[in-house]
């Protein structure tokens, strides 16, 4: 840089932009792909086989499609970009590891062609296509979606076959606990992912600890996981199962997709709104409606509808976010 | 009478109540999770529309244009009365099964679309056969949207099994959420045929 430049590289005048990012599409993809592959492996050694399958059905799938409907509308070919990918597998790991494996390419289907190339494609999607994958499926095939396993590693003494979340709806908080035997030995389940739910949702830390890697790379604000799964805590803390203030936050934050719903899915840069208020107002609506689904509706979870629902409301955030013009008056 | 078949083949292709104008979405979504109700209601419709284009052009020049809308609205709630009473005489399954959507007949926007930009400004018969245009393309229309959400969410058509037991039918199908997938795409598909249709008639005109 000290070195002279010659004449015609000093005063060359381009136009903007002038300063540039190393981060691409396809850069920011992979690199939210590695950091969900721990999750997901996790899942593969937990549940076993058919999780597997899943997983590798979705991707495959997914990325088919995305190349199949790109030679269909005569776009470029995007498929290396790893946003199929993503979606492909994000959307496998929200599935139940005893799903009829062939699902996930109908899942993978309408979350390409339906939710992400009907609308226009990459960038142009209303929803989370992941989410209406898995929201189409959820209505399709009830039962095989709520169908949950055993897991395969036999750590004795864990939930055999309803989610966390469905025993605390179905039986209530007593009979949660003594499900795991106790109180510390649910929170320690939790954490690590022993326990029975969908196939990448299951292991906290892991996806913690990719989140946390995706802020540092500031690809996502860190507000939007934080929001979302504090004001879900909060709030099932203040309505807690014996009145006010008797809840447990510390489950209900952990349990189900709440975790790879805030930090994966809710902070998908298409569908959530552009400025940070926004964002927050988006992570808000997203955790009161979780909140609310979990503790108040049909369904044990809500994380998926919860963020699906608010998708819809982005553009609406995004009006009245406005950032101020300067030296504009009104 | 060339006439009259052009008037009769818009309502059917190039100006498809459903595909086209997408008027009338509700019952389209509502009825046709088979293709039985459906095709019953497309032919209710088809009924209804035509007679009622007539009954407008019948009186178009007696009605006071302050008062058409009601006037309209009476005609039709009659003629719809008519096919109820007379399907509830003769097929009460299907009256069972189109429920409250053939009452809401009365309402639908592409009857009292046809009546007010057509028949109340044309001679009697143009208007039966723009009726009866409209009213076939709207039964075309519920009848292939009827046929392929029975197929896929049923795996049946008419209510003949099509597909073996190892079909698992999608429960979406037959749920409304999926008929407006499908609507959106066959939207698109007529879109592709229509202009398809124009560029050969364009082609044959150059020739």
């Amino acid at each position: 840089m000290a070195e002279v430049k010659s004449n015609k590289e000093l005063f060359n005048v381009s136009v903007s932009p002038h300063i540039r990012s190393e981060e691409s599409v396809s850069k920011i993809m992979w690199t939210v792909n590695l950091t969900l592959a721990p999750a997901a492996l996790f899942g593969v050694y937990h549940f076993g086989l058919n999780a597997l399958m899943i997983i590798l059905l979705g991707i495959v799938s997914a990325v088919f499609f995305e190349w199949a409907v790109e030679i269909i509308r005569k776009k470029p070919i995007t498929v290396k970009d790893g946003s199929a990918f993503l979606t492909g597998l994000l959307l496998a790991m929200c599935l139940p590891p005893t799903l009829p494996a062939w699902m996930a390419i109908v899942g993978s289907f309408i979350a390409i062609v339906v939710a992400k190339h009907a609308m226009g494609g990459i960038g142009s999607n209303i929803f989370n296509p992941a989410h209406i994958g898995r929201a189409a499926l959820m209505v399709s095939w009830p039962v095989a979606m709520t169908t949950w396993s055993k897991m395969t590693t036999s750590v004795p003494d864990v939930v055999s076959s309803a989610t966390p979340l469905n025993i605390l709806k179905q039986q209530g908080y007593d009979a949660l606990i003594s499900t795991f035997g106790s109180a510390s030995n649910m929170y320690q389940a939790m954490f690590l992912g022993n326990r029975s739910g969908s196939i990448g949702e299951t292991c906290t830390v892991l996806l913690v600890l990719g989140g946390l890697f995706l802020i540092y790379k500031k690809y996502i604000n860190w507000q939007v996981p934080v929001v979302m799964i504090g004001t879900v805590g909060i709030l099932t803390w203040i309505f807690g199962p014996a009145g006010f203030l008797t809840g447990d936050p510390l489950f209900h934050m952990m349990a189900g997709g709440l975790i790879i719903g805030a930090f994966f899915m809710a902070t998908d840069m298409v569908t959530i709104p552009i400025t940070i208020k926004g964002q927050i107002i988006f992570a808000f609506g997203a955790g009161v409606l979780t909140t609310l689904i979990r503790l108040k509706g049909g369904y044990p979870e809500g994380v998926c509808y919860a963020i699906l629902l608010m998708n819809c409301l982005t553009p609406l955030i995004d009006r009245f976010c406005q950032p101020k013009k300067f030296g504009v008056r009104g | 009478m060339k006439n009259y078949w052009q008037i009769f083949k818009k309502g059917i292709i190039a100006e498809n109540p459903i595909f086209v104008l997408a008027l009338s979405l509700c019952p389209a979504l509502a009825v046709t999770s088979s293709a039985t109700t459906a095709l019953t209601m497309g032919l209710s419709v088809m009924f209804v529309i035509s007679m009622n284009n007539m009954v407008v052009s019948l009186t178009r020049k007696v009605v006071n244009p302050k008062v058409r809308v009601p006037v309209y609205i009476t005609s039709i709630a009659t003629i719809v009365t008519v096919v109820q009473l007379v399907l509830q005489a003769y097929a009460p399954d299907l009256y069972d099964a189109l429920g409250i959507y053939l009452a809401l007949i009365v309402v639908f926007a592409i009857i009292l679309a046809r009546a007010e930009s057509f028949a109340s400004k044309n001679k009697v018969i143009p208007s039966f056969f723009d009726g009866f245009g409209m009213g076939s393309g709207f039964c075309v229309a519920l009848v292939i949207i009827g046929i392929i959400r029975e197929l896929l969410g049923a795996g049946s058509i008419f209510g003949v099994k099509i597909l073996g037991d190892w079909y698992n039918a999608p429960l979406i199908m037959i749920l409304p959420a999926g008929g407006f997938i499908l609507i959106g795409y066959l939207v698109a598909a007529w879109k592709i045929l229509t202009n398809h249709m124009e560029k050969k008639q364009a082609e044959r005109g150059e020739a």
